[in-house]
């Protein structure tokens, strides 16, 4: 079968690529959406994933280009191939979507995910928390006698692990910011 | 040329920059500057409707039947959300409407004041595009983008929330220049995948053409060019509900509707096909079926300017994303210069089978007795009035169903019906639409009773404006579609699927001064038709129709198309466990 063709970046409907069959297996897929920042807008791509039933999980949102006048929001969602063309076919048809990449089929790229994690403990709980949070590199930018809060940086399985280690060490609050994504070169 | 002016000023000039002219609306509170406005012009003609919901559903038939958005004007808070119906009517169906809603102040807003209500957030879900204009300066732009959002692509509903303190305020106006909106769909489609299908065109043994809605919107050319590849290909052409009158009804390749009480011969060709061209329709769970015993044997091409079309429920070999006119032309210069190939004899033998579906006459039905048959009071109806300069509108139900069968569309644009949605108490309004378009024409809406009293009040509209609309109702005295559902669904157990009480329907038109017609010998059927055609004015045609009577074919709920029920004596039984969740 023959794909569609549609330019990379056009308008309306970009990184449109169509699969040969419907397969049953869920893919995570992270897709790069460029729109226009206007209120309302991640409202708009919010109500496409919960009306038409699709899954986040993850989002972030911020302007990347001020003069003009747009944000990227980077989604991380997961579903059949076919649900997942069908994602950026809608949201392709946004009004206010300019462009929609699929970084997971478009080549390489680099996802990192920031988080924060408050842990709380004394003796060699607290001596643990520190030398591992030294291997993850993990930043100490809070501390008192009882807790410290780490800041860390990396890809989302990294961030997983570590939090996975701290459960036991007396992990009481956690702050991530979700996905950001970049493909890689030029 | 940019003058100064206010918001309110500002909104009738982009209008009568658009073209527009014809407003169907209401007034209140948050809309009276722009009503002040319209006041002292004569570009405009203003409807008052009877309803907001009335307002909507008028602009979609005057939208459907001229080509041209059709625009609402209403106040905030109920007005708005009165909308919403239409809104998403318009959004199912694709149809090109403008809708301007006042809104409280600026300094107002989330306050909870007076008649204040989110309607950028409530109508966000339900229109194409929506925008909340909160300075004065960005109006201009914000309207002429809005006739842009709506009309290009994919048609659609877009909403446009002006503050009342905006509507007061002065600002710059900007007259319309050719669009710098980054929204520019893609209409030229593909020629590798165009010339894949012709060359699947080229040797079909068992084609057919599916078209739709899409046919209708991309315009009478694109019409046109379909008749032309239809006529000259030879193939057969079937049409879901949105698209009829692509292809004339009279047209030798013409098989009728297909879907759910679609026709035999459409429904048996889709599902033995071995090539199906479907253009501007969408697969649809009406027209499908069973999803997994759709048409097994064939190559799909899909062409829709949508792309969230293709692939969203059946796969499609070959995509074309592009305007229906475009990519017609396109396939009609590639074909031709190949050579105007096609596999006649095959063809000729695919005939042949269909011939032989035909001859079971599915729609066929006996007038006997002293009780009208609605299939029978729309044969006539045809027969009586399809030399006319004929608009055709519908409410929901079966009478819709026995419209889309019994009636024939030469041509686009002739034929309102809510597809998408199936909204009671649409075509009553839409008739007034249509008819706004198109002062001289006969236009008729074929409705039920219980669809009709849905947006009666719209009947002094029909009376203040002078708009002879002409109302045929199939009076069975049931929400027969409903009834039919529980026939054979739920053992005949038909809960709260009669009206009771309801109206007389020739004194309830006199009472707003229109004229009514009681109907209900078939002797006098036809003297009653042509007495309302004959009529200078809105008629109320209540004409009693058997109660029972039942609108076949019918498939089933999760039944495959070549499963169809012919008529009562298959009834029994036929909708299992799973089929009887589906709607
Ligand atoms: C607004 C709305 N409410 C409910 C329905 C569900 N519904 C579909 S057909 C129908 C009955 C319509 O009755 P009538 O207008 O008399 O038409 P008939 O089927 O009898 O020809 C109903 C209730 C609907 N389509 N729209
Ligand atoms: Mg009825």
């Amino acid at each position: 079968m023959s794909a569609l063709k549609i330019k990379k970046g056009s308008t309306s409907h970009s990184a449109y690529n169509l699969r040969p069959t419907f397969s049953d297996v869920e893919e995570r897929h992270t897709l790069a959406v460029l729109v226009e920042n206007e209120p309302g807008v991640l409202a708009r791509v919010i109500g496409l994933f919960s009306g038409r039933g699709y899954n986040i999980e993850s989002l972030t949102v911020a302007e990347v280009d001020h003069t003009g006048h747009l944000s990227r929001i980077t989604i991380v969602t997961v579903g059949t191939p076919q649900v997942i063309e069908q994602i950026k076919a809608q949201l392709g048809r946004i009004v206010s979507v300019h462009e929609v990449h699929d970084l997971t089929v478009e080549g390489p790229s680099v996802e990192r995910e920031l988080a924060m994690f408050k842990v709380a403990g004394q003796g060699d709980k607290r001596v643990e928390a520190l030398r591992l949070a030294d291997i993850f590199r993990a930043n100490v930018v809070d501390s008192t006698l009882e807790s410290f809060v780490f800041e860390i940086t990396g890809a989302p399985d990294k961030i997983d692990a570590f939090a996975d280690l701290m459960r036991p060490l007396g992990l009481v609050e956690v702050a991530r910011t979700g996905v950001a994504a970049l493909p890689r070169g030029d | 040329m940019t003058r100064q002016m206010t918001g309110a000023k500002m909104v009738v000039q982009a209008l009568i920059d658009q073209g527009v002219d014809t407003v169907f609306g209401y007034p209140g509170g948050a809309v009276l500057p722009i009503y002040d406005e319209i006041f002292q012009q004569n570009s405009i003609k203003h409807i008052l409707v009877r309803h907001e919901q009335g307002a909507v559903h008028a602009a979609e038939g005057y939208a459907r039947a001229t080509g041209k958005p059709g625009v609402c004007l209403v106040t905030s808070g109920p007005g708005a959300t009165n909308a919403v119906t239409g809104l998403t009517d318009a959004l199912m169906d694709s149809i090109p409407i403008v809708v301007l809603t006042g809104q409280v102040p600026t300094f107002m807003i989330g306050s909870d004041a007076f008649q204040e209500a989110d309607t950028v957030g409530i109508t966000r879900p339900c229109t194409k595009h929506n925008w909340l204009v909160k300075e004065t300066d960005r109006l201009p732009g914000v309207l002429h983008e809005a006739f842009h959002v709506a009309t290009a692509g994919r048609p659609g509903p877009v909403l446009i929330d002006i503050p009342k303190d905006v509507q007061f305020a002065q600002g710059t106006y900007q007259p319309p220049k050719p669009s710098t909106s980054h929204y520019q769909p893609q209409v030229k489609g593909d020629m590798e995948a165009i010339t894949e299908l012709v060359a699947a065109i080229e040797t079909a043994k068992r084609p057919i053409f599916y078209t739709g809605g899409g046919v209708i919107n991309s315009g009478p050319g694109a019409s046109q060019l379909l008749r032309e590849l239809v006529d000259a290909t030879g193939f057969p052409i079937t049409s879901t509900l949105m698209g009829l009158g692509c292809y004339p009804a009279s047209g030798k390749h013409w098989m009728g509707m297909l879907g759910m009480h679609g026709l035999y011969e459409a429904n048996m060709a889709m599902h033995d096909c071995d090539l199906m061209i479907n253009i501007g329709a969408r697969f649809d769970d009406r027209i499908t079926g069973r999803i997994d015993a759709f048409s097994p044997k064939s190559k799909k091409a899909h062409i829709d300017i949508d792309p969230s079309s293709i692939n969203k429920v059946i796969k499609a070999d070959i995509p074309i994303v592009g305007d229906v006119g475009h990519v017609l032309e396109d396939i009609l210069k590639v074909w031709k210069s190949r050579g105007r190939k096609t596999n006649q004899s095959a063809v000729a033998q695919w005939w042949s089978k269909i011939e032989e579906w035909k001859a079971v006459d599915c729609l066929k039905f006996q007038q006997t007795g002293k009780t009208i048959k609605p299939q029978h009071a729309l044969a006539r109806l045809e027969a009586l009035t399809k030399d006319h300069d004929r608009y055709i509108c519908t409410e929901v139900g079966q009478h819709q169903m026995w419209a889309a069968q019994y009636l024939g569309f030469e041509d686009p644009n002739r034929w309102m019906t809510s597809g998408g949605l199936g909204t009671m108490g649409y075509g009553f309004p839409a008739s007034i639409g249509v008819q706004m378009g198109h002062p001289e024409a006969l236009v008729i809406n074929v409705a039920g009773e219980a669809s009709w009293l849905m947006n009666m009040q719209e009947l002094g509209t029909a009376m203040q404006f002078n708009l002879p609309v002409k109302q045929f109702i199939l009076n069975n005295e049931r929400l027969g579609m409903v009834r039919q559902w529980q026939e054979l669904l739920h053992g005949e157990r038909y809960s709260h699927s009669w009206s009771e009480s309801l109206p007389d329907f020739v004194k309830l038109a006199e009472a707003f001064g229109a004229k009514g017609i009681l109907c209900s010998d078939p002797d006098d059927l036809d003297d009653a038709i042509m007495e309302m055609i004959n009529h200078d004015g809105p008629v109320l045609f209540d004409c009693l129709v058997e109660k029972h009577e039942n609108c076949f074919p019918m498939i089933p709920s999760g039944k495959a198309h070549n499963e169809m029920l012919l008529g009562e004596a298959e009834t029994q039984g036929v909708i299992d466990a799973k089929g009887s969740v589906l709607v």
